[in-house]
């Protein structure tokens, strides 16, 4: 089968996965590191839609389901958690929740 | 019925198990106690009848329970020996045991730990059970360490009092010195005979080794190094009489009648052994002879009515060990059943004095008892003429003159040791009757503030019938004993008779109860004098000391150690230890810093990780 080598998609994971791990590190605001979380996941599910692809085999998109599936979750879960942040310290930063170091 | 015999031992192990995993009203307590100990004592004359009425082969019965371990040739079995020795030592202390927890029950009433108490007990008397029935020496020695764990968790009982906890921990440590030895031996034994079963050990010494042989007399004095701690004699005396902080009837059962004496059932247990080394059965009857005297003259100057009692106990094991060690094998063995009674008499007859005058332990504010006590007096009495030897009614009397006369006329006796035999019986005369005036008679000092009630006069009435009684069994337990402890009536050329000798020793208690008469009852004024003059009381001292013994102990052992440990106590090895601490507490405060609470410095974190995790696997 022809199509675009592997190799393309994986580093295009790849990229991704960096973008998303950069974010998540750099931004304080606590919407951007659920934005990069996302991305993060996309990076991993392009990787294993790209691996299906190359050896002809539907796990490779069964997982990309799963792993919108559990974004969605996450995100709800997350939102959530982030309301409850916002109302309590009145901001999004997430250097602002830190009173539970022990 | 001789198929029951693991049950003696089981019984009260079982019960003692009970008593100190479950909890229990007082009442329920006392019952398991004693009834176990009276099961015990049942089973044990059950099978004593059908011993006698049907005797096994070769005199002995063995009861193989399971093997314990086989490891190399060496294969200890959990197994039980009886044979007339064993037989009557387990008859003695089960019967014993049982008079002792019934006296218990009330003496003990009032005290906060009642079911601890029951349970340690009840333990000691399986631990020593145990030790008499053992097949081979290292279930023997199992029981042996269990009766020294039982000896000190009684001993430091009321624990609240740091001195009872420190007279338990000397006991334990002193004992320990004996053990160690015992132990080697025991290696000994197994590395030049190949087999730790007694029977077998007895066997094969003979063959193996010849008479004076350096490792038959090696063994023999290890063993002896453990009987010596254990019984209490010279020169690892001086635990007994601190022991006696512990509860009357445990000073009763463990420091006067049983555990004490195992160290006399350990040297006629393997007296083949000693027979091949005579320097060590030489040994056995000098510390025999020099403990009775020692322990005689600090029995005299004691003030507490424990302490006399136990100095006099230190005293009546050198006599069997004297006993032992020229070769009257089963007058020992009477002495210690005689001993047994008397002494346990002694002892709950003076618990009763000391409970009924609110814990008062010193005779010198006694008195004039005998009249308000008639009980104690009356069995305390039969008992203390019993431990003088008062000649044809009591059963000391047999047990000692017996002894006294194998020390002049027995394989290894001589008359040397036999004068010493006849100063013991001075000694003890005089500090048995000193004792019984100054409790009993002259004026009272001290209000009688408790009668006692019949679960603790009962006891002492049983045992003083056996204190008379037990003497008449002479014949017939010298003739049962003859196939393992051979006597053969003394057969060194003496110029006396058995008779003589016994005239002698009966001459000898007169003159001791007369100069105690004197001394303590009609002209007190000259003891006074005697002490307070410059020799006398330099003399008092000392006795009263235990011979500078403590003294001397503390100064020799104690101290250096002590100085020791001081100066040592930043070597090397605590440095090492104390580095350990150190890196970790530095790596803590390292890693502690990162936690931080920031949600990004935690991810970056995870990050991190797992590109190292990931290059590892990849690149190793």
């Amino acid at each position: 089968m022809t199509g675009v080598p592997m190799a393309y998609g994986l580093i295009l994971g790849g990229i991704l996965f960096a973008l998303g791990l950069a974010g998540l590190l750099m931004r304080r605001n606590l919407l951007f590191i659920l934005v990069s979380i996302e991305i993060m996941l996309n990076g991993a599910g392009v990787a294993f839609v790209a691996a299906g692809s190359r050896w002809g085999q539907p796990d490779g998109q069964i997982m990309f389901l799963f792993i919108l599936a559990m974004a969605a979750s996450e995100v709800s879960v997350g939102l959530a958690l982030i309301l409850r942040l916002n109302r309590q310290h009145k901001t999004l930063d997430a250097d602002a929740a830190s009173e539970m170091r022990g | 019925m001789l198929d029951l015999l693991w049950l003696v031992p089981a019984i009260p192990f079982a019960s003692a198990l009970a008593l100190a995993v479950l909890r229990f009203p007082r009442k329920i307590v006392a019952w398991i106690a004693v009834c176990s100990i009276a099961a015990s004592t049942v089973v044990s004359l059950l099978v004593t009848a059908s011993f006698l009425s049907a005797p096994p082969t070769a005199n002995a019965y063995t009861q193989v329970l399971w093997t314990w371990l086989n490891v190399g040739g060496f294969r200890p079995e959990i197994a039980l020996y009886l044979d007339p020795l064993s037989l009557i030592m387990m008859v003695v202390v089960a019967f014993v045991s049982f008079l002792i927890h019934l006296y218990s029950t009330e003496f003990m009433i009032d005290d906060d730990g009642y079911s601890r108490f029951f349970a340690y007990m009840n333990l000691f008397v399986a631990s020593m059970l145990t030790l008499l029935l053992a097949d081979n020496l290292l279930l023997l020695y199992l029981g042996w360490e269990g009766v020294g764990l039982c000896s000190y968790l009684l001993i430091g009982f009321w624990y609240r009092d740091p001195v009872n906890g420190l007279a338990g921990r000397k006991a334990f440590i002193v004992t320990r010195v004996g053990d160690t030895a015992m132990v080697i031996g025991l290696f000994l034994l197994f590395h030049d005979l190949g087999t730790l079963n007694i029977q077998q050990l007895m066997l094969r010494a003979p063959q193996q080794w010849h008479i004076g042989s350096g490792a038959a007399i090696a063994a023999a004095f290890l063993l002896l190094g453990g009987a010596v701690g254990k019984s209490a004699q010279l020169p690892l005396q001086t635990w007994l009489p601190d022991a006696m902080a512990g509860p009357t009837p445990v000073s009763a059962l463990i420091h006067a009648a049983t555990m004490v004496t195992a160290g006399v059932y350990l040297i006629a247990r393997t007296h083949v052994l000693y027979s091949l080394a005579p320097s060590a059965q030489f040994a056995v009857a000098v510390v025999g002879a020099a403990t009775l005297l020692i322990a005689g003259f600090s029995a005299l100057t004691q003030w507490d009515l424990k302490r006399v009692l136990a100095y006099s106990t230190i005293s009546q094991i050198g006599y069997m060990f004297l006993a032992l060690g020229v070769g009257a094998w089963p007058a020992a063995i009477f002495h210690f059943m005689s001993h047994a009674f008397f002494k346990a008499l002694l002892f709950l007859a003076g618990g009763v004095v000391i409970k009924a005058l609110d814990d008062e332990h010193n005779i010198f504010r006694m008195g004039g008892l005998r009249k308000r006590l008639p009980v104690a007096f009356w069995t305390f009495l039969i008992a203390g003429c019993s431990l003088a030897g008062l000649p044809l009614i009591t059963a000391g009397a047999f047990s000692k003159d017996w002894i006294i006369w194998g020390a002049l006329s027995a394989a290894h006796g001589s008359p040397g040791l036999w004068i010493v035999a006849l100063v013991g019986v001075l000694l003890t005369s005089l500090y048995t009757f000193r004792m019984i005036f100054l409790v009993f008679f002259g004026e009272a000092h001290t209000q009688v503030t408790r009668k006692p009630g019949n679960a603790m006069l009962i006891p002492c009435i049983v045992l003083a019938f056996l204190s008379i009684a037990g003497g008449y069994l002479k014949t017939p337990f010298a003739r049962f004993l003859e196939t393992t402890l051979p006597w053969d009536g003394g057969t060194g050329v003496v110029p006396a008779s058995e008779i003589g000798s016994e005239v002698i020793a009966f001459l000898v208690l007169l003159l001791g109860l007369y100069l105690a008469y004197l001394f303590f009852l009609r002209k007190k004024a000259y003891a006074t004098t005697l002490v307070s003059s410059a020799v006398g009381s330099g003399v008092h001292r000392f006795w009263f000391s235990d011979w500078g013994m403590d003294w001397l102990y503390d100064r020799v052992l104690v101290r250096p150690l002590v100085w020791f440990a001081r100066v040592d106590k930043g070597d090397f090895i605590d440095g090492f230890y104390t580095g350990v601490g150190r890196v970790n507490e530095i790596a803590w405060r390292g890693l502690s810093r990162t936690e931080t609470g920031r949600l990004r410095w935690y991810a970056a974190g995870i990050a991190a990780g797992s590109i190292i995790f990931i290059a590892v696997v990849l690149f190793l």
